[in-house]
């Protein structure tokens, strides 16, 4: 008993440690001063700045762009690997394949951006495509983001009933209308869960989008670092709060979903069970 | 007539993600490693070709002067074993913060499993970026912490916290500690209580059988954590750049200077295969890992 109130203690210290200096954050994009330790009473100046500064809006507006195409990309590379890795036990190759898919994880963002980095230079030569900028940004996000995509689907496709795919096989249906009509619909929600994902972590990105890009193609990311190289400033933690609250209401979506899709089961399963 | 098929669409599901990450992921490695022997040039692209083809001679240029520029170096040296020494230190903490905490999300509700474990992932979907930014007002010699003491009185003069190697290793774990929770309690919550039980009936004292079955048995997830932490750390760029001091050297830092403000992409991709022959044991150990996971093997 007396171990897990320890655990306890540090499960809320450990949190409280994760949350208390975003809170402080979030708190200080509303302060007056423009001294940004000095407390200068609420003021909500900084907000109204932002949306005046072109700059910022039109590298939000890419940053937008290019983590819809990656969360689309991904999502699709991610779920045919993740199919791959859980449904076809035997081929030449698997090996490397599931290495193939499990070391983006873990590869250091600067090793990865550079490396890139050099093939589409390299390739820009030989054939002249690609042209460094959003497209670049687009390709080293989703080679990275359908890894995390790789993941979540993979541990559904695990979980799932084989029988009802095999059931469908017997009775005459093709492989791939199997995989469309009933396959995707049963892991649809960790389809949706890794496209939230991979929009996240594409629109967290500054390292990869640092190496990668071209002259115009700037970033939301990498414009917020650059202000910040300089030092703490109101218009940035006006900037960090709003991106905090977008994720935190993606996540408390997320949590909405799955909490009902359950509640679904649970009832489908009584229904069933008293019919 | 159905086997043709099922051949084609099976090539097809296995060679577009196999096509792409071969392209994008490991082709790119072999262009580091050309690049790293060849020499800095003042041009577009900024690095000499290997081979040329002047006076119906073919030409093989290979130049070995960036390795052993960076053997020569202390500067690199000290980088590379600042980051080893940072990512150890800070994956061990990481660890020891990180496993009791996993430990009671899986021991907790059912459902509040799930709202505990949205506030531990919800960190990692937010920018790296932000959440060290939010440590550098706290840190820095007006900052809160700074300003709280010296308003306790505890201390008089400002600490300097911030632009420290101190600073670093709070960042890192601040920054990584949600990856260390996330596959303990992936791992945690698939033990079968049973065996606690049992245990308990057998006469073991509840820390004994932490010890010697609950330990144990997690130790995939412990190898997952700590290499999904260990890593990236060790290539780590945003950190030591803003929170780190000059003292701080991590090679990841030098690896952006190298390339951004000294434009020697040369150096820099000597600098990244250095990197990955570091890192290469402890990849193939978490990609071992991760495959028995993906296949359920525990």
């Amino acid at each position: 008993m007396k171990r897990l109130s320890f655990s306890t203690l540090m499960l809320w210290g450990g949190l409280a440690f994760i949350y208390l200096p975003m809170l402080i954050l979030v708190i200080y994009s509303f302060n007056a001063s423009k001294l940004v330790t000095v407390w200068g009473g609420w003021s909500l100046e900084w907000y109204a700045g932002l949306f005046d500064n072109s700059q910022l809006m039109a590298a939000v507006g890419r940053s937008l762009q290019v983590a819809f195409f990656t969360a689309l990309a991904a999502v699709t590379l991610g779920t045919l690997a993740a199919f791959v890795l859980t449904r076809l036990p035997r081929f030449r190759g698997r090996t490397l394949f599931g290495g193939l898919v499990t070391a983006p994880l873990v590869m250091p963002e600067v090793i990865t951006g550079l490396s890139l980095l050099l093939l589409f230079v390299a390739m820009s030569q030989l054939i002249g495509w690609p042209e460094r900028g959003l497209t670049t940004i687009w390709i080293a996000h989703t080679t990275f983001c359908s890894s995390y995509v790789a993941i979540v689907v993979s541990a559904r496709l695990r979980e799932l009933d084989l029988s009802i795919e095999e059931a469908a096989m017997d009775l005459g249906a093709r492989p791939w209308k199997v995989f469309i009509l009933i396959t995707i619909p049963m892991i649809a929600p960790s389809l949706v869960a890794g496209g939230m994902m991979s929009f996240a972590l594409s629109l967290d990105d500054l390292v990869l989008a640092s190496f990668v890009s071209g002259p115009g193609s700037t970033t939301l990311p990498m414009e917020i670092f650059s202000a910040v190289r300089l030092g703490v400033k109101p218009e940035i933690n006006a900037v960090a709060s709003l991106i905090l609250l977008a994720v935190s209401l993606v996540t408390f979506l997320i949590w909405y979903l799955s909490r009902r899709a359950e509640e679904n089961r649970i009832q489908a399963l009584r229904q069933a069970q008293e019919a | 007539m159905n086997i043709p098929s099922l051949n084609l669409g099976r090539r097809l599901v296995i060679g577009v993600p196999f096509i792409w990450l071969a392209l994008f992921f490991l082709l790119p490695f072999a262009m580091v490693l050309k690049i790293s022997f060849s020499s800095a040039e003042v041009a577009i692209p900024p690095y000499t070709e290997l081979v040329r083809y002047v006076d119906q001679q073919l030409q093989v240029l290979v130049n070995f002067g960036n390795y052993l520029l960076l053997a020569e170096d202390g500067l690199y040296w000290s980088a590379y074993l600042g980051s080893l020494k940072i990512a150890s230190i800070s994956t061990l903490v990481c660890l020891l913060i990180g496993y009791p905490m996993a430990y009671a999300i899986s021991k907790a509700r059912k459902d509040l499993q799930t709202v505990l474990l949205l506030l531990i992932m919800m960190p990692t979907w937010t920018a790296i970026l932000i959440r060290v930014y939010a440590w550098m007002g706290i840190l820095s010699n007006n900052g809160l912490i700074n300003n709280l003491l010296m308003g306790l009185g505890f201390i008089s003069e400002p600490l300097q916290i911030l632009n420290s190697d101190t600073a670093v290793y709070i960042g890192v774990v601040y920054a990584y500690l949600p990856f260390m929770v996330l596959p303990l309690y992936a791992n945690l919550v698939k033990h079968d209580p049973t065996l606690l039980e049992a245990a308990a009936d057998l006469g073991a004292r509840p820390i004994e059988s932490f010890w010697k079955i609950t330990v144990p048995l997690s130790k995939g997830g412990i190898i997952a954590g700590c290499m999904l932490v260990f890593i990236p750390v060790v290539g780590e760029f945003v950190i030591p750049e803003l929170l780190g001091g000059p003292e701080t050297l991590m090679i990841g830092k030098v690896l952006w200077q190298e390339f951004f403000n000294n434009r020697d992409w040369p150096v820099a991709a000597a600098l990244a295969v250095l990197m990955l022959l570091i890192l290469i044991v402890p990849i193939l150990l978490f990609n071992r890992n991760q495959a028995k996971e993906l296949e359920g093997r525990l």
